[in-house]
């Protein structure tokens, strides 16, 4: 199990930020996020996309901001449990939180803090009426262990960069690999694009456009896909595959904390705006997640709600220790790995 | 003040005819959360940068609207429920030339 001061759900740039607001107060924090890597939307929708209202940064990239977010905390050696979905919350007898993931990873906290964003990234999933019964029988949105697909015959569909990357990557590990994308033209890097390319004139790729699955065959496991063209020749297909991996992207759903008996409103978890504490003490909700009268849904607005929050999680903690907020310029930032990092002291010297 | 009257169906099919500002630097999709015409959260997820057809809709009347962009294209290339007459609400701009356009909102997908 893993124990921790302030269990936060999501690491996007709120998430991160509390790290550091946490350690300046000797807090610990571990992170979950459904996503493989830190960073939320700015690294999964837009991280080559400018933010120009982050408070002293007149232009930074998402995905510069993430890294510089997770370079600002780094002393505080967060723990990080990604590629995992915050599940199940459960309150102890001692008044700590236990939260499961739905790998079963168990963490435990006596102050939890949601910064979960618009929800947690959930595969997109294309309109075919039986695609469900074919799920981990055949139909798989995301790929986890590549191996799985050794010598099968794979297709899949879409027309974005991670239809592209495993098209490419899994040429050399399946026996037949078929991409399948209703347009003719791809969105992906260029590097990609040109080497799908290539592949399909070695007869590596069977590329199938403008084209979409319509139907999947099989018994208990699939065994065939329906496969529409249209264009200029249209015509229908039936391609014997073993494996069909849709990947047509990502959108966030606020899924399993919708259940966890917090006070929701126009899909956001309503908070107070004296500590951004939910109806549930020791449960916070900070960034895109909450609402409130007036509420922004703006980076900004996120890292000054995580910083309130951490100051009442420290009360929640230590009802009885006397603390004032001391500033980074005065104090230093002294992290868990022994580094200090202050400002330099003046030296008095007479000058002759 | 320059408004224009447009009409949005909404996803559950009810007709709602609204006055549009012209003068606010304000895209459809915007209009359509600045009225609630969907729920928060499952209207412009992306902030507006054609990243996630949360938005799309289609346009009814034939009105000239602004060409599409290589990234709204490749957008509705892999979005769900889309249409010859489909477009990204973010992508489409209030102004007067837009008097009278009617539009039906997609279904969440």
């Amino acid at each position: 199990m893993i124990k921790t001061d302030i269990l936060i759900i999501g690491a996007g740039p709120t998430g991160l930020f509390t790290v550091f607001e946490a350690g300046l107060l000797q807090l610990k924090c571990h992170l979950i996020d459904a996503l493989p890597q830190p960073g939320g939307q700015c690294s999964e929708i837009y991280p080559k996309k400018p933010i120009y209202d982050i408070p002293g940064f007149p232009e930074v990239l998402a995905g510069d901001l993430v890294n510089n977010l997770m370079e600002q905390i780094k002393a505080f050696q967060p723990g990080f449990t990604l590629g995992e979905r915050a599940n199940t919350i459960e309150k102890l007898e001692d008044g700590t939180f236990l939260v499961t993931t739905n790998k079963g990873t168990q963490h435990n906290a006596p102050i939890v803090a949601i910064a979960g964003g618009l929800g947690s990234f959930e595969p997109r999933k294309p309109l075919i009426n039986n695609l469900k019964a074919f799920e981990d029988k055949g139909v798989a949105y995301f790929i986890k262990n590549p191996e799985i697909y050794r010598d099968k015959k794979v297709l899949i569909a879409g027309g974005g960069d991670s239809a592209l990357d495993w098209s490419i990557f899994l040429a050399d590990v399946a026996s037949e690999v078929t991409l399948v994308h209703r347009r003719n033209e791809f969105r992906g890097a260029l590097d990609s694009v040109e080497k799908v390319q290539a592949l399909k004139d070695l007869g590596k790729i069977n590329l199938i456009t403008p084209a979409e699955v319509t139907e999947l065959k099989g018994t208990d496991k699939l065994h065939a896909v329906l496969i529409q063209k249209s264009g200029d020749k249209e015509e229908q297909i039936i391609k014997e595959v073993d494996e069909f991996i849709p990947l047509f992207g990502l959108s966030p759903k606020l899924g399993p904390i919708a259940d966890w008996g917090l006070e929701i409103e126009k899909n956001a978890i309503k908070v107070n705006t004296f500590d951004y504490q939910t109806n549930i003490p020791g449960i916070y909700a900070i960034g895109d997640v909450n609402t409130y009268p007036g509420k922004l849904k703006l980076i900004l607005c996120g890292f000054h709600e995580a910083t309130l929050m951490c100051q009442s999680a420290y009360q929640r903690i230590y009802p009885d220790k006397k603390y004032v907020m001391k500033y980074t310029t005065v104090g230093g930032v002294s992290g868990f790995d022994g580094s200090k990092k202050q400002a330099p002291k003046a030296v008095v010297k007479t000058i002759e | 003040m320059s408004d224009i009257k447009i009409k949005i169906t909404d996803r559950d099919g009810v007709l709602h005819e609204i006055d549009a500002p012209t003068d606010m630097n304000m895209n459809l999709m915007e209009i359509v959360r600045s009225y609630e015409l969907a729920p928060e959260g499952t209207i412009g997820i992306c902030g507006g940068m054609a990243m996630c057809a949360s938005c799309q809709c289609y346009v009814v009347s034939d009105h000239q609207l602004p060409e599409m962009s290589d990234d709204e294209d490749a957008m509705l290339a892999e979005a769900f429920h889309v249409k010859d007459n489909s477009r990204l609400g973010c992508q489409i701009q209030m102004t007067e030339d837009l008097e009278g356009l009617e539009v039906e909102l997609a279904p969440e997908s």
